[in-house]
């Protein structure tokens, strides 16, 4: 008759099985939703910049400078373009070289060592630093000594930024490689340079020339360390030296003019504009897809 | 990798330059020490890179630093024309639209990172997964050319009244203060579009992080009769939760600086603290892009960089943080995802 019952146990908080289950639904149905939103808000972007850019795609698009006031009708993007070509391929040269072999001394020689260690943390906080410092660094160090803009600037600029994440994704594809690889190299008597440049890097082939292209082309769409360093010019850029020059004047580059023209209140530049960021999305979101199709490859060892 | 295939390598006692250069063991290359000198000196670069970085932010922004003392950080107003440098309403801005940001980004992040893991086939989750991803492919300019031309009118037309014409728009913090302006450019309206640009970060590291958490636990778990929510909230979030913090404070920290999107939408208010998130404000990232290439006093460039420093301090301490915290649930899973 006694209801004094297991004497010290916690008493048992009674959950309706109907309750428990609605709780599950409801959060598996937000999540739903939620992914649903995410890729919604993808796909948004994604329409708008197609439906508003495609009017700009002409022949004097890719064939024309920007214009370089409202009367003229003619006009295009076509030194920018080539601006931003010129300014990310030098970027790349310089990062991915040094990128490329700082991530070799992590994944081959640092290790788990103290500096590599460091090293890596570094890394992965310089990632994390917003691009307009870097702007505002490459302005300090290029720009302000120099008293002019510049291309080459705009170039450091971006090469700080891909920097990091060269070293970072080189040394992750690295480590993927097998170690047995690497002994059998060895056991081989071949040296061990030869065995990273020969073995390592031939297995890791697909993982390396995807981490490289994925940073390119990430900075490729880069605006803020452009702002005060290539700023942008109305004008083709004029070889090296010079005002008009790569290192000697502003540069014509896509993403600032994009910046100025859709701040304008001309419509017809504000056209422009969007026929700029649909060839940015187009080159980032199409070299993305690609190069993560060959990644998935690369990544089934 | 662990450290026991470079004993391998290496041989016992000592450096590998040193072992390999040891006669009788190995023929000698020069090549081995050049190339990893050269290795060495480039991982070395990276990390030089950021304290050169460091130097340089501390050297140009010494003339704001002495010359105005502590007038950047405390006073409100920037206007140059009067030589003020006051940049509390840039550093409110900042927070407030990295506040709205997360609001919505950490919940949604979460809950997808659960469907990746938990609730969908792996071809699924990549697929759902890659388009999440995609968000973070997409410059940082184009979402604010979409936020400026598409979302903002929506704001002020749409949204704004019906919000005004419901109990929630007399909420302190909602209510439009003096500079109100139709809430289209405004703090929230930044606030929202940063939200879709950090969540692929929280999401990615949310989703690792939840990878990381032993099977056998969940299992336990499920065996017990536990709804995959029961599982999720006692178990899973239990032992990721230092990863969980790891990924939001990454997500921070690219709220804080982006600035394309941010100087688009924000409404560039320099002279007043915002008294709602639906008034126009500033923030430190967009106050640098939109001032510095016009700036032509030496002081105020340098007040700039000096904000650059403060931006650059705030970030680093969120990426040292996340760091820390995703270590930890490193070392409590014990292991990468």
């Amino acid at each position: 008759m006694s209801t004094v019952a297991r004497p010290g146990a916690a008493p048992l908080r009674h959950r309706s099985i109907a309750r428990r289950k609605a709780v599950d639904l409801t959060i598996k149905v937000l999540s739903w939703i939620g992914a649903w939103i995410g890729i919604a808000v993808m796909a948004f972007i994604v329409y708008e910049v197609v439906r508003r850019g495609i009017a700009a795609w002409d022949i004097a698009f890719f064939t024309q400078p920007t214009p370089q006031d409202v009367t003229s009708s003619a006009g295009g993007f076509a030194n920018a373009i080539v601006g931003t070509i010129v300014i990310t391929a030098v970027a790349a040269l310089i990062a991915i070289p040094t990128g490329f072999l700082g991530g070799v001394y992590l994944a081959e020689f640092g290790r788990n060592g103290r500096l590599a260690t460091a090293v890596r943390m570094i890394a992965n906080v310089v990632m994390g630093v917003p691009s307009i410092i870097v702007g505002v660094f490459a302005f300090a160090i290029l720009v302000k000594p120099l008293q002019h803009y510049s291309g080459f600037a705009g170039s450091v600029a971006l090469a700080f930024i891909m920097l990091p994440v060269m070293a970072r994704t080189t040394e992750d594809i690295l480590n993927l490689v097998p170690n047995e690889l690497r002994e059998s190299g060895l056991a081989m008597g071949a040296p061990r340079w030869k065995v990273t440049m020969g073995v390592v890097f031939k297995a890791a082939r697909d993982g390396l020339i995807t981490g490289a292209t994925l940073a390119i082309v990430r900075v490729a769409g880069e605006t803020a360390p452009l702002l005060f360093t290539a700023l942008s010019s109305p004008y083709w850029m004029t070889g090296l030296f010079g005002p008009g020059g790569y290192f000697g004047g502003p540069v014509a580059n896509l993403t600032k003019t994009i910046y100025d023209f859709s701040g304008s209140p001309y419509p017809q530049w504000q056209t422009l504009a969007w026929g700029g960021a649909l060839l940015i999305i187009v080159a980032v979101l199409g070299m993305n897809i690609l190069v993560r199709l060959l990644f998935q490859r690369g990544k089934e060892w | 990798m662990s450290t026991v295939e470079t004993q391998v390598q290496q041989g016992p006692g000592g450096p590998p330059g040193a072992a390999s250069a040891a006669p009788g063991r190995r023929r000698f290359h020069i090549g081995d020490p050049l190339f990893r000198v050269l290795a060495t000196a480039c991982g070395i670069t990276v990390a030089v890179a950021m304290f050169g970085l460091a130097a340089v932010l501390v050297y140009n922004s010494w003339p704001a630093i002495s010359g105005l003392g502590t007038e950047v950080i405390t006073t409100v107003s920037w206007s140059p024309s009067t030589g003020q440098y006051g940049a509390l309403a840039a550093l409110a801005g900042t927070a407030l639209s990295t506040l709205v940001a997360m609001v919505i980004a950490v919940p949604l992040a979460l809950v997808i990172a659960l469907l990746l893991v938990e609730l969908v086939h792996p071809a699924v989750a990549r697929v759902v997964g890659m388009g999440i991803e995609m968000l973070a492919a997409i410059p940082s300019i184009i979402y604010g050319m979409v936020g400026l031309f598409v979302i903002v009118p929506f704001i002020q037309e749409r949204f704004m009244p019906w919000l005004l014409g419901t109990p929630l728009g007399s909420i302190p913090g909602l209510k439009p203060g003096a500079q109100f302006q139709g809430g289209g450019l405004s703090i929230f309206t930044a606030g929202v579009v940063l939200a879709f640009m950090v969540l692929p970060f929280i999401t990615a590291v949310s989703r690792d992080v939840l990878k990381m958490v032993p099977r056998v636990t969940k299992e336990a778990g499920y065996g017990m009769g536990s709804t995959t929510w029961e599982v999720m909230r006692n178990i899973s979030l239990r032992y990721a939760n230092s990863g969980i913090v790891g990924a939001v404070f990454i997500g921070l920290g690219r709220a804080l600086g982006e600035t394309m999107a941010v100087a688009y939408l924000i409404g560039s208010l320099y002279t007043d603290l915002p008294h709602s998130i639906f008034d126009p404000g500033t923030s430190i990232a967009s106050l640098i892009a939109q001032q510095f290439s016009e700036a032509t006093d030496k002081i105020q460039v340098s007040a700039l960089i000096e904000l650059g420093l403060i931006l650059f301090l705030i970030t680093v301490l969120f990426q040292i943080l996340a760091q820390f915290w995703l270590r930890r649930v490193q070392r409590v899973t014990g292991g990468r995802a």
